[in-house]
């Protein structure tokens, strides 16, 4: 193709005729794409817009200023998913971080079964949230799952209620997050302990450091590009995480386990108050910022550096 | 007692056998150079030799002791790598202690250790920095400084100057050299460069496909190959080798390049009387065909003058390189960089007849007396 492109610029005809020759790939590519992109931008700029109206139930035009604003952030209601939402966001980082680089080390060792074990770890990532937050709130059933097993089993007096647990009701939507992306995290972890370069760890075989000092300061400090990389990721889908804790806890035990995606839908969806709920999420829009426009500035310091180099 | 020993060592990676039974003996003090082409076995080698790769038969001795089944950081070694290998998270100063750190020497002996390498490489101003503020030839010498402060029985370097420039590298190589001279350390150092494979070595293996072709000093290897391979392999431009026939002459063997009129008579060094009448291939080095006034180590009754056509010349500064036909046969000949010997014209040059090396034409080994 590229070939005959060549040729018939050479001989002076119009470079269009390539373009048009090449018309059907260029629809293809380029509506799909330009379509996409203007769904989200021109729908995120309506919500703006709508989150500075006074609209309830229907969109209606008119300026309110930053009413809608100041009236989210002042409900119990947001400033428990927006706790929630720092618990759930480190907790969740760290816990499916840790989990990551622990199965990707142990499954660098070059061990029997190796591809296997990382399809089973990276297995979860192909379900629906809906489906991990359903398998989950049967696991955590305390009626229904572990605690009945186990004490079925016999240990008649182990308790595992966290899922109707006020305090902990949490932490079940940071278990089945971690068991459902530190898979995630392993892949990326995995991929970067292999792309280590080979000549390091013979430096340090020969230098005489043990597995542990190996790993501790040879080869995680490598890591530490990828690791910002996986908790930039891992920190977006927190913030918007919304139908793995409405297919676990849809929120409760009462507001335990709210986080703002699901304000955002109980306000426009549920109340009728479609202002209020836009403002919601042009907030939630400015949370993922703060943490995605800093990652865009390393990655440009790091490729400039780099170019530097 | 040798410093190095390495006996029919073979290393087979699943089907494809990477050596195939290398035997190198090196006394303490040697400086070996392993050269070959590339994926012959060179670092296989050096990692066999390291403890890094384990040799699938053989066995490896190194200062008199059998070391196959020690771990590389008992083998008293140090390596430097082509990539450098510098620990990236650590400063030039951790790079080079961390041998030390895993041995648990004391702070104040590994301090004094790095101050006297550090003031060897002159690269004090650098110590607290990371690898990657470090421009190449820096980097260089932090790699000699982590292997240096070691002092172990044997040095390995794998390519360590490829990546440095060429002004860098002939800087680095002097430098290398002297520390050589100055520590009388035993070094084998794989190289793809010739220059540094000639300056450096006290003795050079030629490595092919697994197989040591030659392990001799530099200039046996250089003056007298064991084989057409290492012939062609070392030295740029190669050495010409041209099918030529023996014939005896009352002055002894003369080999014979071209037939009837063009044909050139070259008396050769050796005595070969069983080759009298056969083909052999004749290797001559494009340097032995210079300009007629050229003397050779005033050796004048080994110079014979031949007329020849010149086919084309490459002026390159230091010298000119001539194309040249000799019977009906190509090659190089070497004149002063001033010369420009007339194109498609007859031209005079001197050969020096006492370096003409002689090849069986079927297996390709040297001829010898
Ligand atoms: N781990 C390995 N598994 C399989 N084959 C290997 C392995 N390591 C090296 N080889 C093969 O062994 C051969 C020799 O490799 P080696 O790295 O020793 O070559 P070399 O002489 O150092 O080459 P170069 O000059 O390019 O560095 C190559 O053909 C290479 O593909
Ligand atoms: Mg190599």
């Amino acid at each position: 193709m590229t070939h005959t492109v060549a040729a018939e610029t050479r001989t002076g005809r119009p470079v269009t005729f390539g373009i048009l020759r090449r018309l059907p790939e260029h629809l293809a590519i380029w509506v799909p794409l330009l379509l996409s992109a203007g769904h989200l931008v021109s729908f995120a700029l309506w919500t703006v817009w709508i989150s500075f109206t006074p609209s309830t139930l229907v969109p209606v035009s008119g300026w309110v200023g930053l009413r809608n604003y100041t009236a989210v952030m002042a409900t119990r209601n947001w400033q428990i998913a927006f706790d929630n939402l720092l618990l759930f966001g480190c907790g969740f980082v760290l816990l499916s971080l840790l989990t990551g680089l622990l199965l990707a080390v142990l499954l660098d060792q070059r061990i029997r079964g190796e591809n296997v074990l990382r399809s089973i770890f990276l297995y979860p990532i192909a379900l629906s949230f809906v489906v991990t937050g359903t398998v989950w709130s049967w696991l955590l059933n305390p009626g229904l799952g572990i605690q009945k097993l186990v004490n079925d089993i016999g240990w008649t007096s182990f308790r595992f209620d966290w899922l109707i647990d006020r305090d902990m009701a949490i932490w079940t939507i940071v278990i089945a997050a971690v068991w459902q992306s530190s898979g995630f995290a392993m892949a990326l972890f995995l991929a970067g302990l292999r792309s280590v370069d080979a000549d390091l760890i013979k430096a340090a075989q020969i230098d005489g450091a043990g597995p542990i000092r190996m790993y501790r300061r040879v080869i995680l400090p490598t890591l530490w590009p990828i690791t910002v990389t996986v908790v930039v990721i891992q920190l977006q889908f927190a913030i918007t995480t919304f139908d793995l804790v409405r297919a676990l806890t849809g929120g409760g035990p009462g507001l335990a386990t709210q986080l703002p995606a699901l304000v955002v839908y109980d306000l426009m969806f549920q109340r009728g108050l479609l202002a209020r709920g836009a403002a919601a999420a042009v907030l939630m829009l400015l949370i993922l910022l703060a943490v995605l426009l800093p990652y865009a500035g390393w990655r440009y310091l790091q490729r400039r550096q780099a170019a530097h180099a | 007692m040798s410093a190095l020993s390495i006996r029919d060592v073979h290393k087979r990676f699943g089907p494809s056998e990477v050596l195939k039974g290398v035997s190198l003996e090196m006394g303490s003090g040697d400086f070996t150079v392993l050269v070959g082409p590339s994926g012959c076995g060179k670092s296989t080698l050096l990692n066999i030799i390291a403890g890094l790769e384990r040799q699938s038969s053989g066995s490896v001795e190194i200062g008199g002791r059998t070391v196959d089944d020690i771990a590389p950081k008992d083998r008293d070694i140090a390596m430097v790598f082509q990539s450098y290998a510098l620990y990236p998270s650590m400063t030039v100063r951790q790079n080079i202690t961390f041998g030390m750190e895993c041995r648990n020497v004391p702070r104040a002996q590994r301090e004094a250790a790095v101050s006297e390498v550090v003031r060897l490489l002159q690269i004090e101003a650098l110590l607290d920095r990371k690898p990657a503020q470090l421009s190449g030839g820096q980097r260089q010498r932090v790699a000699m400084g982590r292997a240096l402060v070691r002092n172990p029985l044997l040095f390995l370097f794998d390519e360590p100057l490829s990546n440095l420039d060429a002004q860098l590298r002939a800087e680095m190589r002097m430098e290398i050299k002297q520390l050589h001279q100055r520590l009388g350390s035993t070094i084998v150092y794989v190289t793809h460069d010739q220059i540094e494979a000639m300056t450096l070595a006290t003795r050079i293996a030629v490595m092919r496909e697994g197989v040591v072709q030659q392990f001799a000093d530099p200039e046996t290897v250089y003056n007298r190959p064991a084989n057409l391979f290492v012939a062609r392999f070392m030295g740029a431009p190669p050495m010409n080798t041209l099918p030529a026939r023996l014939e005896a002459s009352p002055s002894g063997s003369v080999a014979v390049i071209g037939h009837g009129e063009g044909e050139i008579r070259l008396p050769v060094p050796v005595e070969v009387k069983g080759w009298i009448g056969r083909e052999v291939v004749l290797g001559i080095r494009p340097e032995c065909i210079t300009e007629p006034t050229r003397h050779f180590g005033h050796a004048p009754d080994a110079v014979l003058t031949i007329a020849a056509s010149v086919e084309m010349t490459e002026p390159t500064g230091a010298e000119t390189i001539v194309v040249l036909r000799l019977g009906s046969e190509r090659a190089l000949g070497r004149v002063s960089a001033d010369l420009r010997p007339r194109v498609n014209e007859m031209a005079r040059f001197a050969i020096d007849t006492r370096k003409i090396n002689l090849f069986d034409p079927a297996t390709g080994d040297r001829i010898v007396s």
